[in-house]
């Protein structure tokens, strides 16, 4: 027989102290803590020792104190990485909910063909990052110069890849393209919430089309607005995959991410450097995502 | 006011409302809003159609680079190609595998973990492993990955079973965030009558818990197999052998070796992105709703 339930059974609300936990729990538990601390902790611990040593990743090292952090500063490379990756996040976010929220809204608004047009624009969600980088990799390099030749547009006849100054501005199309889906579908989530009579009150007050969207609707999804931007943030800053298949980093490194220089550090053979690094932007994105709460509290708890 | 016949938002406000005066130009208004949708979908359908388009053209026609002239003919010369320079077979095996193991081991550990957390919550030890399992929505990848390259090279998991155990690892903290906010919900009583009759734990979580979280599973399982049939970055850093690598790992060798076979390029892409496709195009009612559900939770 069960050796939990039947003192408790009556009484759920008060539930006894001193009951004693059916050791199955532990079993239920154990899997998810021992897969945890040995493939997250353990390698976040290790690195983070790693990044006080002058380690290749092979061989003999030696402590080195906090030589990597204070070397990490004056690194314009590594400096360049994290100013490019913060505002890229910041840019993509921006055109990613504005774009996802209007997108939103005309799909919950009363028109035909709904269930196709919300198909075509969640399909994108579906598609490997990667690969849909080599399918525009393909069109900003052959398509898009071909049509502004054709066009007599100068900044568009050749590459925008390969051009220092505008190369970002592919990287955040293609994100957006691909990341669009997903913040569309929350924000769709919190419009399909707000119940008819508001807007039914609103339009008795004279509310016009504009001043529903400022005054009611905006308003009533602003924790669907939190949630997307933190998200959206946390998956942006760690940006890879689009980047290796549109830029890898280039031209030179005007595009390399934060995520890139960790990476490429590993090939490098600077190991502890690299963790350093990794420590730094650790605290970055923690730091990111506790302004974000801190700035949006008490929004986040309304229709979220 | 008295402006009352002028209509709110397309749309959001329902039929309910009587505005009897208008039956006519209501659809007037949704067509417009349509069209306009219309043409924005443009930019998700052409570049697939693009890569539809080249794929099916021969190498020769392929080779000018240009997106939106049709194959003529139509070719499946690509297909041939690429599905001999992918070793398509053994590369879709691979991503089978890693995306099988992912979307079972995500179910059912962080089920496990969520239902024993939600039932001892009273107990520390279950609830400070919640905050400690919490902990790695705010650890990013590429923080913990060359440890973990070299970890999983030491121990041997730098294959496809390793990449699945991390596919696993990372989403455990939103997982059994999930589950444990749909278990809360369960009343308890549904299965005190099933102890009563003197089921286990064990038998319990099995035959009621886990088809009551069928829902949420569900959700879960979509997202496992869309990031983990779709993902680039940990497969390429933690497979070691080229040979065991997945299928968009793979499609870098268009880049560099076979950069002017655009045909085949491009039908490689086709045959990485059918799967999901077709897994989307059955399952998009959950996709949608699950996403849905999954962030008002």
């Amino acid at each position: 027989m069960s050796t939990t339930t039947p003192g408790s059974a009556t009484g759920t609300a008060p539930r006894s102290r001193r009951r004693r936990t059916d050791p199955v729990y532990y079993l239920f538990l154990f899997p998810a803590l021992i897969l945890f601390t040995l493939a997250i902790t353990l390698p976040a611990l290790l690195g983070f020792g790693y990044s006080f040593t002058n380690s290749m990743g092979f061989g003999d090292w030696d402590l080195v104190g906090v030589r990597n952090y204070i070397a990490l500063f004056r690194d314009e490379g590594v400096v360049s990485a994290y100013l490019f990756t913060l505002g890229f996040a910041l840019v993509t976010v921006v055109v990613v909910n504005a774009i996802g929220f209007a997108l939103a809204l005309g799909l919950t608004s009363r028109i035909r063909l709904q269930s196709l047009l919300r198909t075509i624009f969640v399909l994108p969600m579906v598609i490997s990052g990667i690969i849909i980088a080599f399918v525009f990799q393909f069109l900003f390099s052959n398509s898009l110069p071909a049509i502004g030749q054709a066009l007599g547009i100068d900044v568009l006849s050749s590459s925008i890849l390969a051009n220092e100054d505008l190369a970002w501005i592919a990287i955040v199309v293609v994100t957006a393209w691909s990341t669009i889906p997903s913040t569309m579908l929350i924000y769709i989530a919190g419009l399909v919430t707000i119940p008819a009579e508001v807007y039914e009150a609103g339009a008795i007050d004279g509310a016009t089309g504009l001043q529903q969207l400022w005054r009611l609707t905006l308003p009533l999804v602003s924790g669907y607005v939190v949630i997307n931007t933190i998200l959206g943030f946390k998956n942006y800053l760690n940006a890879y995959d689009i980047i290796v298949g549109l830029t890898d980093g280039g031209p030179g490194t005007a595009t390399r991410s934060v995520a890139m220089s960790i990476f490429k550090g590993f090939s490098g053979g600077d190991y502890g450097y690299q963790m350093a690094n990794a420590a730094v932007f650790f605290v970055i994105s923690i730091i990111i995502a506790v302004v974000q709460l801190r700035i949006t509290r008490g929004k986040a708890s309304f229709g979220a | 006011m008295s402006t009352s016949t002028t209509l709110p938002r397309p749309g959001v406000a329902s039929d309910a409302s009587p505005a009897p005066r208008t039956p006519r130009r209501r659809p007037r208004r949704g067509t417009v809003l349509t069209v306009i949708l219309l043409v924005c979908s443009l930019s998700v359908i052409v570049p697939l159609l693009v890569t539809v388009s080249m794929a099916f053209k021969t190498g020769a026609q392929a080779v000018d680079g240009k997106a939106f002239s049709l194959p003529s003919p139509w070719s499946l010369e690509g297909f041939v190609e690429a599905w001999d320079l992918t070793d398509f077979p053994r590369a879709f095996a691979v991503s089978v595998f890693v995306t099988a193991v992912s979307v079972a081991g995500e179910i059912i550990i962080s089920a496990l973990a969520a239902y024993a957390i939600v039932r001892n919550w009273d107990r520390r030890l279950f609830r400070w492993s919640f905050f400690y399992l919490l902990a790695a929505m705010f650890i990013p990848f590429p923080v913990v990955a060359l440890p973990q390259v070299r970890l999983t090279g030491i121990v041997g998991l730098d294959n496809p079973l390793g990449v699945a155990i991390l596919h696993i690892v990372f989403a455990l903290a939103f997982n059994t965030m999930l589950f444990t906010a749909f278990l809360r919900s369960i009343p308890i009583e549904l299965e005190e009558s099933m102890r009563m009759d003197g089921a286990s734990t064990t038998k319990v979580f099995w035959r009621l818990i886990l088809p009551l979280l069928g829902p949420m599973a569900a959700t879960v399982g979509i997202f496992a197999f869309l990031g983990s049939w779709n993902d680039f970055m940990m497969p390429s850093l933690i497979t070691s052998n080229p040979e065991l690598q997945t299928i968009p790992v793979l499609q870098q060798m268009f880049q560099t070796q076979f950069s002017n076979s655009y045909n085949v390029a491009f039908a490689s892409y086709l045959m990485a992105m059918a799967p999901a496709v077709v897994v989307f195009a059955i399952t998009q009612r959950w996709v949608i709703s699950g996403l849905t559900q999954g962030a008002v939770k």
